[in-house]
C-alpha cells in the first residue's frame, strides 16, 4: 500500500481523453518519476492530484483518504506539497517573509485572524523559517525582495518553503525546466540531498531524462494519457515499448 | 512602547501630536491678517480631517494589504451614518452607542457584500462593489425612504422617543449629540494675542479615535494576518497552495476596511446628526480611493496624509476667488495680472475638482507611490546631494 | 400586449444608448486590454459636441427694425442667425433646426481625434500596468473632462431640441393594429444604434483590417508575431470606440438634456452592462445593453412596481450581480479573459 494511491483516474475535455485509466501507487519515502512525451498527461495528472481538477473517474486516495473534492489548500494541509514549474513565491515579500508564511499555514492551519501580535513575536515560526534559509544557503537574502533573485534561487527557495510545512509528500512540476546546466545540477544536488537527510516521499514530473534517473527510484511512464510501464530505473532504460512512445513522438 | 518596534511608535508619536495640536498647527496665520483665510483649525474642518483620515485607513487595510480595489466604499460610511443617526432618534443623544452600532452594522454589511463581491477578484470585484453601491444608493435614496428619510435625508426631529433621553430640551429644541454630557459642538477658545484657537470636544473624540485607529492599522499591518493580506497581494496561487484558504482573509479584510468606513460614518453623525444619501454615492467612494492613492497606497501613513491634503486643499481652493487672486497678482502689471487671474481662474473656488482631478492624474502617472514615495523621494535627492557634496572636493573626479 | 410592447419599445432607447457604450468599452478592453473609466466622458463629450453645433449655428448679429417698435416706443432689435442671412432664412431655418444631425458630422473627426489624443497621450502608457492603475488613471481624466465640460457650460442641464419634423410622437402600434403612441425621435434613435453597431460588425467582420484586430483580440502575441503592426490597428480601434460613444452622445441630446455628470452615469451602468454581457464580447455587450434597457422600463411599469416597489431602482444591479455569481464570465464572455 502506497502513500499515494491513484485508481482507476480519467479526465476528458471536450472530445480529448486526457487521462484514459490511470493507476499509479507511489511508495512511501521513494522518489517516483512520472515521465513521458509532450501531450502524455502528466500535467493533467498533476493537477488532479493537488485538486486544481477533479477526475471524471477513480479515486486518488492518500495516506488513506480521499482527495477528490477538496480545494488546493485543503489538500496541501493533508501534507502535500507542491513545487511549480515556474517558481511560485510571493515576489513582493522578502525570502524571510516568503519562508515564514508557511511556517505560519503548518503551526496556525488555513486561515487565522492573528491581527494583533507582531511577526516579530513569533519566535517559533521565525526560528524555523529561520533555519530553512540555513538549510538553503540562503540566509544572507533573507531581507532581499523575492523577484529580485535568480531564477535558481527562487526555485531552491520555492523548494524550502516547501519543505519548511514538512509535507508527507513532495510534488514537482519540471523542477529544472527552463534552467540552465549549472542550475539544473544544482537542483539535483539539492534534491538528492532532501531525499538522503529527510522522511519524504516525493513523486516528480520531469522531461530530462538526466534528473530522473539521478533521483528516481520507480519511474512510471505515461503515454496518451495512461501508464505504459512502470519499473525501477536501469529497467526503463532498455525498454522497447518506452522507445517506441519517445520515438514515436519525435518521428 | 504599546507592542511597536521604534520606527512605528516614532510615527504614531508624529501623528498624535499632529492631531492634538492641530487647533495649533492648523492655525498658523493671525486671526484678522491676510493669510487668516488659509487657516484650517476651525471644528467643521478639523473634524473632516481626522474621520475622513479613518476612513482612508480602513479602505488602504483593504486596498493597500491585499490590492483588491473597492469602488464601493462609501456605502458602508452611509450606512454607518444612518445607524448613527437612528441610535439618536431612539435611545439616545450619547454618541457612544451611535459609533457602536454604526461600527456593528456597518461590518454585517460589508460581510454580506463582501461575501458576494469576493467571489471574483481584479476588475471584476471592483464592478461587483461599484454595482452594490450604486444599488445602495438608490435603496437609500428612494426605496427605503422609511428608514432613510430618502432625499432629504435622515434627520432628528422633536417627536424622536429617545428612550434614554429626552425627546426635547427644556427649551423645546432638539437636544444635541454629547459624550457622557459632554456636547460634541462645544468649543474653548484660546485667544493669544492677534490669534484665536479653537478646541472642539467634537474633533477631541475624532482625533483620539482616529489615534486608536491608526494605532490597530500598526498592528494590523506588522501581523501575521497582515502579512498574509500582502501575501494574497502577491501570489493567491502560493497561497493555495501553501495550505492557506485565501477567501476568509480577504473577506475579514474587508470587513475591518468596512468597519473603519462605518466608525467614520458614525462619527460623521456624532458631529452634525444627519445623514444623506449623496454620502453613498459611487463618487464619494472615488474620493477615499484618491485619498489612499494620492497619500500612498499600502503604506502606513499614506492614507492619513492623503486624506488631509485633499481636505485642506479642498477648503482652501474653494475659498479662493478672483479678487484673491487679483490681490495676490496685484504686483504684476495689469495686461498681465488679468491674465494670469484668468488662466488660474478654472482651477480654484467651484474648479477645485478640476485640480484634484489632474492631481490625480499627475500622481497615478508619475509617482504610484503617492506622497509618501515623494517624501522618500526627495529625501533621497537631498542626502544624494548632501553626500555628493562632501565628496566633491575630496575626490575631484568628473561625474560620471 | 400593448403595455407590454410599449415597456419594450422604452427600453429600447436606453438600451441603445447603453449598448454602444458598453460596445466601445469592451472593444477598447478586448483590444487594449484596458479598463477605461474614462469613456462615459466620451459619451458626454459628444453630447456637448451637439451642444455647441447648436450654439454655433444659431449665432446671431443684432439689426435694428425701425418697422417694429417695442412697448416703449423705440425701435427693436431682432436677433437674426449669421446663417439664416447666408442661406434665406427658410434654409437657415431647416440648417438650425437639424442642428442635432448636422452636429454628427462634426464629432465623428472630432471625438476621433479626442480618442486619438487620449490613447497616444496617456492610455498608451498604461497598457504594462496594473488594472487598478488603469482604473485610476481614467478615473482622474473622467473627473477631468467632466469639470473641464462643466467650467465651459455650466451645471445645468441644456436642452437641444430635435428636428421639429421628428420631434412629434407617432403610433407605432397602427401596424399591428394597436395603439401605442412613441415619440418619433427615440424611434430614430433605435435605427441610428442599430445601423452603427452593424457597421461596426460588418467592419470587423468583412474588411481585412477588422480581421487582424479580431485576431489581435483572441491572441495578441501571435499577430504581433506575424510581424503585423497591432499596436497602430488598435489605435485607431480606440479611436472608433471614442467615436462610437460620441455619436451615442450626440444623438442622445434630444432624449435627455445633457449635462456634465451624464457620462459618469452613463458609465456606471455601461460598465455593469459589458461585464453582464461578458468582458471582452462584442456581442455580449449589444446583447446586454438591451436587455438590461428593457429590464429596467419593464421594471418601472406601475403594475411591477406596486409588487415589488422601487425595484426599477436596482434591477439592473440585481441582475448584474446575479449573472456576476452564476456565470462568473457574463453572457457571451470568452474564456481566460480577465481571469487570475
Amino acid at each position: 500500500m502506497g502513500i499515494l494511491e491513484v485508481k482507476n483516474v480519467g479526465k476528458r475535455f471536450g472530445g480529448l481523453q486526457a487521462l484514459g485509466d490511470v493507476n499509479l501507487s507511489v511508495k512511501e519515502n521513494t522518489v517516483h518519476a512520472i515521465i513521458g512525451p509532450n501531450g502524455a498527461g502528466k500535467s493533467t495528472l498533476l493537477n488532479c492530484l493537488v485538486g486544481k481538477l477533479i477526475p471524471d473517474t477513480g479515486s486518488v486516495m492518500f495516506d488513506g483518504q480521499s482527495v477528490l473534492g477538496r480545494k488546493p489548500f485543503e489538500i496541501n494541509q493533508m501534507g502535500i506539497s507542491r513545487v511549480f514549474q515556474t517558481p511560485e513565491i510571493f515576489g513582493d515579500l522578502t525570502v524571510l517573509e516568503n519562508m515564514m508564511i508557511p511556517c505560519f499555514a503548518k503551526r496556525d492551519g488555513a486561515f487565522s485572524l492573528n491581527a494583533i501580535s507582531s511577526v516579530l513575536g513569533q519566535k517559533d515560526v521565525l526560528e524555523t523559517a529561520e533555519k530553512m534559509l540555513e538549510e538553503m544557503n540562503m540566509a544572507d537574502k533573507r531581507h532581499m525582495h523575492a523577484a529580485a533573485m535568480s531564477r535558481g534561487d527562487k526555485r531552491r527557495l520555492e523548494i524550502g518553503m516547501c519543505l519548511s510545512q514538512e509535507p508527507r509528500l513532495l510534488l514537482l512540476d519540471e523542477p529544472t525546466a527552463g534552467m540552465a546546466r549549472a542550475d539544473t545540477n544544482n537542483t539535483i544536488d539539492l534534491l538528492k540531498e532532501i531525499k538522503e537527510q529527510r522522511d519524504i516521499t516525493i513523486a516528480i514530473i520531469e522531461h530530462d531524462m538526466h534528473v530522473v534517473f539521478s533521483l528516481a527510484d520507480r519511474i512510471t511512464v505515461l503515454a496518451q494519457g495512461t501508464p505504459l510501464v512502470e519499473d525501477e530505473p536501469q529497467n526503463i532504460r532498455g525498454n522497447p515499448k518506452v522507445r517506441e512512445a519517445y520515438l514515436g513522438e519525435s518521428a | 512602547m504599546f507592542g511597536l518596534d521604534n520606527k512605528d511608535t516614532r510615527m504614531l508619536l508624529v501623528v498624535a501630536v499632529l492631531t492634538l495640536c492641530a487647533p495649533f498647527i492648523l492655525n498658523p496665520f493671525p486671526t484678522d491678517s491676510a493669510m487668516a483665510q488659509f487657516n484650517a483649525g476651525y471644528p467643521d474642518l478639523m473634524q473632516r480631517f481626522v474621520i475622513f483620515g479613518i476612513f482612508a485607513i480602513g479602505f488602504n487595510i483593504l486596498f493597500g494589504l491585499t490590492g483588491y480595489l473597492s469602488f464601493g466604499h462609501a456605502a458602508f460610511l452611509g450606512v454607518g451614518s444612518y445607524s448613527a443617526v437612528w441610535m439618536f432618534k431612539l435611545l439616545s443623544m450619547n454618541v457612544i452607542p451611535a459609533i457602536l452600532l454604526a461600527v456593528v452594522i456597518s461590518g454585517l454589511f460589508a460581510l454580506l457584500i463582501g461575501f458576494v463581491s469576493l467571489r471574483r477578484s481584479g476588475i471584476y470585484f471592483s464592478i461587483l462593489t461599484l454595482a452594490f453601491a450604486q444599488m445602495s444608493f438608490n435603496l437609500a435614496y428612494s426605496v427605503l425612504t422609511p428608514i432613510t428619510n430618502g432625499e432629504t435625508g435622515l434627520q432628528l426631529t422633536l417627536d424622536d422617543p429617545r428612550i434614554l433621553g429626552v425627546s426635547a430640551t427644556a427649551d423645546g429644541s432638539i437636544p444635541v449629540t454629547s459624550l457622557f454630557g459632554l456636547e460634541m459642538r462645544s468649543t474653548f477658545e484660546m485667544v493669544v494675542g492677534p490669534w484665536a484657537f479653537q478646541f472642539n470636544a467634537g474633533y477631541y473624540l475624532a482625533a483620539f479615535i482616529l489615534l486608536a485607529a491608526f494605532y490597530l492599522s500598526i498592528r494590523i499591518f506588522r501581523s501575521p494576518f497582515g502579512m498574509m493580506l500582502r501575501a494574497v497581494k502577491s501570489n493567491q496561487q502560493r497561497m493555495n497552495y501553501t495550505g492557506l484558504n485565501t477567501k476568509p482573509y480577504t473577506l475579514a479584510a474587508f470587513v475591518i476596511s468596512g468597519m473603519y468606513a462605518g466608525l467614520a460614518g458614525g462619527l460623521m453623525a456624532s458631529m452634525d446628526p444627519l445623514a444623506g444619501a449623496e454620502r453613498m454615492q459611487w463618487t464619494a467612494s472615488g474620493e477615499v480611493v484618491l485619498m489612499t492613492i494620492l497619500g500612498g497606497a499600502g503604506t502606513l501613513i499614506g492614507p492619513v496624509l492623503g486624506a488631509g491634503f485633499i481636505k485642506y486643499f479642498e477648503n482652501i481652493f474653494s475659498k479662493i476667488n478672483d479678487n484673491v487672486l487679483h490681490g495676490w497678482f496685484s504686483f504684476m502689471p495689469d495686461g498681465l495680472e488679468n491674465f494670469v487671474v484668468f488662466v488660474i481662474h478654472p482651477f480654484i473656488g467651484k474648479g477645485w475638482h478640476l485640480t484634484l482631478g489632474i492631481l490625480f492624474m499627475l500622481v497615478v502617472v508619475f509617482l504610484p507611490g503617492g506622497l509618501v514615495e515623494g517624501g522618500q523621494r526627495i529625501a533621497k535627492w537631498v542626502k544624494g546631494r548632501k553626500n555628493k557634496d562632501d565628496a566633491t572636493p575630496a575626490t575631484k573626479t568628473p561625474a560620471e | 400586449m400593448d403595455a407590454i410592447l410599449l415597456q419594450i419599445l422604452n427600453g429600447l432607447d436606453k438600451g441603445s444608448a447603453y449598448a454602444l457604450i458598453a460596445l466601445g468599452l469592451t472593444l477598447i478592453f478586448g483590444t487594449l486590454g484596458v479598463v477605461n473609466f474614462a469613456h462615459g466622458a466620451l459619451f458626454m463629450i459628444g453630447a456637448f459636441c451637439a451642444v455647441t453645433v447648436q450654439r454655433l449655428l444659431s449665432l446671431s448679429y443684432e439689426v435694428v427694425d425701425e418697422s417694429q417698435k417695442d412697448f416703449l416706443g423705440n425701435p427693436l432689435k431682432v436677433k437674426t442667425p449669421y446663417v439664416e442671412s447666408w442661406f434665406g432664412p427658410e434654409m437657415g431655418g431647416a440648417i438650425i433646426d437639424w442642428a442635432v444631425p448636422i452636429a454628427i458630422l462634426f464629432a465623428i473627426p472630432i471625438m476621433v481625434c479626442v480618442g486619438y489624443v487620449m490613447e497616444r497621450g496617456l492610455i498608451k502608457h498604461f497598457y504594462k500596468r496594473e488594472h487598478a492603475d488603469q482604473i485610476l488613471v481614467t478615473f482622474g481624466l473622467a473627473i477631468v473632462l467632466q469639470e473641464v465640460i462643466k467650467y465651459f457650460y455650466g451645471a445645468n442641464p441644456i436642452q437641444t431640441p430635435s428636428p421639429e419634423a421628428l420631434s412629434g410622437v407617432a403610433n407605432v402600434g397602427a401596424l399591428l393594429g394597436m395603439d401605442i403612441v412613441y415619440p418619433v425621435w427615440r424611434i430614430v434613435y433605435f435605427f441610428f444604434s442599430v445601423v452603427i453597431i452593424g457597421a461596426i460588425f460588418s467592419f470587423l467582420q468583412f474588411t481585412t483590417f477588422g480581421m487582424v484586430v479580431r485576431a489581435g483580440m483572441a491572441d495578441r502575441e501571435t499577430v504581433g508575431l506575424l510581424g503585423i503592426n497591432i499596436d497602430r490597428r488598435f489605435t485607431i480601434m480606440f479611436g472608433i470606440a471614442a467615436a462610437v460613444a460620441g455619436l451615442a452622445g450626440v444623438m442622445y441630446t434630444p432624449i435627455n438634456s445633457p449635462n456634465y455628470h451624464m457620462g459618469m452615469d452613463f458609465l456606471v451602468l455601461s460598465f455593469v452592462v459589458v461585464v453582464v454581457g461578458g468582458m471582452g464580447s462584442l456581442p455580449g455587450a449589444v446583447l446586454a445593453g438591451f436587455l438590461l434597457g428593457i429590464l429596467e422600463s419593464f421594471a418601472s411599469m406601475n403594475e411591477i412596481k406596486s409588487i415589488i416597489p422601487g425595484i426599477d431602482q436596482i434591477i439592473i444591479y440585481v441582475v448584474a450581480i446575479i449573472i456576476l455569481l452564476t456565470r462568473p464570465r457574463g453572457l457571451m464572455g470568452r474564456k481566460g479573459v480577465m481571469e487570475e
